[in-house]
């Protein structure tokens, strides 16, 4: 049994969501350098190229990236010989995201009651926070601020089996192209298939995770993620909906399997600003 | 591609705040424009609470007759700085409210993303203009804000409503009063049927 100390995974949180806030990380930039020498409209190229400069300058200043510093979303993988002292582990969490909200002076957005008050908590939490028990004995932590311009583009369709591959594609296509400019593209899409209805909600959102140009370890998959990919990016929204050839820089899929009965997809788009951090404690 | 009516605006136009019916008529949609001048700042709760005040006959906070609303809630801003990262939000969510504000006198909104059929009828009716601002590059846009206050509803935070003096601000034009529309144009234009 390892010890972990509460406050080591505050100081943690703390960090990687102001380092998350400040800079792309750099295969988003790569990207975004790649997209701007492919684009062929002048408006999308002088886009891509502000978000360039936009990231530089918030690096450089230390200051977020975008006003929308997003919900606290962290993911853990906490191994099973790991023994939390010094306080419970949600609380320790949050304390992280209340002190990196603040001292990194980044916009606090979540709000009580939803649908009648909508009074700012003041401090970004609750963080939404998903436990995984894993083999070992280490604490990985990965943060997600996630902005709620392109979370709420999200979809579930619970497509049943006859749809097949080709009803997949058709059904993501559709979503992305009805986001049109709204999710600030270009953006990454995250798409679960299989699972029940929560799980490939979940599946969407971690796959935003992965790094840019990796793929699904499944060649069947990476095959259908190429293909989403480029009819995708034959819509034509471009850099801001402004119209190009780049509005999506990566679809990401993650496969279960599901019931007979069932078909489940999610998509869950990130903005261009894709924003993530991890550390092992 | 070939599209002879489409021209690469290269070239910004520099505009000062607040709009004038004149500078309205000569902006086209794809035109990239920089404005100088003075915007207020208003995103989902504060239109909520101007068009409750405008049922109900009471006066808006700030005189909104040939105004310009950003759908923007700011960042804090560091010691030393103006205001935060200060990019603008997705503007559909106020699609609800727009028209009638446009309907008391509001001339410009900045923001990002289509709106809906009825905000597009009241942009021509009314003869407004709706421009959108690149999102995600906050950091970059505080920097063109040199003036900001708060002007009402203090108590909703980054959703207050500010007043802003901005210089050389870049947005682009998605609607003119003509019925140009930038995002079905530029879509249109690179889409690729197979």
């Amino acid at each position: 049994m390892r010890e972990i100390d509460a406050a080591e995974i505050t100081k943690t949180v703390t960090r990687l969501f102001i380092e998350a806030n400040y800079h792309l990380t750099d295969d988003v930039l790569e990207a975004l350098q790649r997209a701007q020498d492919t684009e062929e409209s002048p408006v999308g190229k002088e886009v891509l190229g502000q978000l360039i400069r936009n990231a530089d300058i918030a690096a450089k200043e230390q200051i977020a990236l975008c006003q929308d510093c997003g919900a606290a979303i962290v993911f853990l993988e906490l191994g099973q010989e790991v023994h939390i002292t010094g306080g419970d582990l949600n609380t320790a969490i949050n304390a992280g995201v209340r002190e990196a909200y603040e001292t990194g002076f980044l916009r606090k957005s979540m709000v009580f009651q939803p649908f009648s008050g909508r009074v700012n908590t003041q401090d970004n939490t609750p963080a939404i926070i998903y436990t995984d028990i894993v083999p070992g004995d280490k604490l990985k932590i990965i943060v997600a601020p996630k902005g709620g311009g392109a979370e709420n583009m999200s979809r579930l369709i619970m497509l049943t089996p006859s749809a097949g591959r080709q009803g997949i594609i058709d059904r993501v296509v559709k979503a992305i192209d009805e986001a049109g400019s709204n999710p600030c593209p270009p953006i990454i899409v995250g798409v679960g298939i299989g699972g029940t209805a929560e799980k490939t909600m979940l599946m969407a959102k971690k796959a935003l995770l992965r790094k840019i140009g990796l793929h699904n370890a499944d060649p069947e998959v990476t095959e259908l993620e190429n293909e989403l990919l480029r009819r995708i990016n034959e819509l034509g929204i471009g850099p801001m909906g402004y119209g190009g050839r780049i509005t999506a820089l990566a679809v990401n899929i993650e496969v279960f399997p599901a019931h007979i009965a069932s078909m489940p997809v999610a998509v869950n788009i990130n903005c261009h600003s894709s924003r993530h951090k991890e550390a092992i404690i | 591609m070939n599209n002879p009516e489409y021209k690469p605006n290269n070239l910004p136009k520099i505009v000062k705040l607040p709009l004038t019916a004149k500078v309205i008529a000569g902006l086209r949609t794809g035109d990239s424009v920089r404005l100088s001048g003075v915007m207020y700042t208003a995103r989902d709760a504060a239109h909520k609470r101007m068009v409750e005040a405008l049922e109900k006959g009471l006066p808006l906070p700030f005189e909104v007759k040939g105004q310009t609303i950003y759908y923007m809630g700011p960042a804090p801003a560091k010691p030393g700085r103006i205001i935060g990262s200060a990019g603008p939000t997705t503007s559909y969510r106020m699609d609800i409210y727009a028209p009638r504000l446009m309907e008391a006198g509001l001339k410009g909104m900045i923001g990002k993303g289509q709106r809906s059929q009825p905000v597009l009828d009241a942009i021509k009716m009314n003869k407004a203009v709706y421009f959108a601002a690149i999102g995600g590059i906050g950091a970059l846009m505080s920097k063109r804000i040199i003036k900001a206050e708060v002007i009402a509803y203090a108590d909703l935070g980054t959703e207050a409503i500010r007043k802003l003096e901005v210089e050389d601000f870049p947005v682009t034009v998605i609607n003119d009063i003509y019925g140009g529309d930038l995002y079905q144009r530029g879509k249109a234009r690179y889409k690729i049927i197979a």
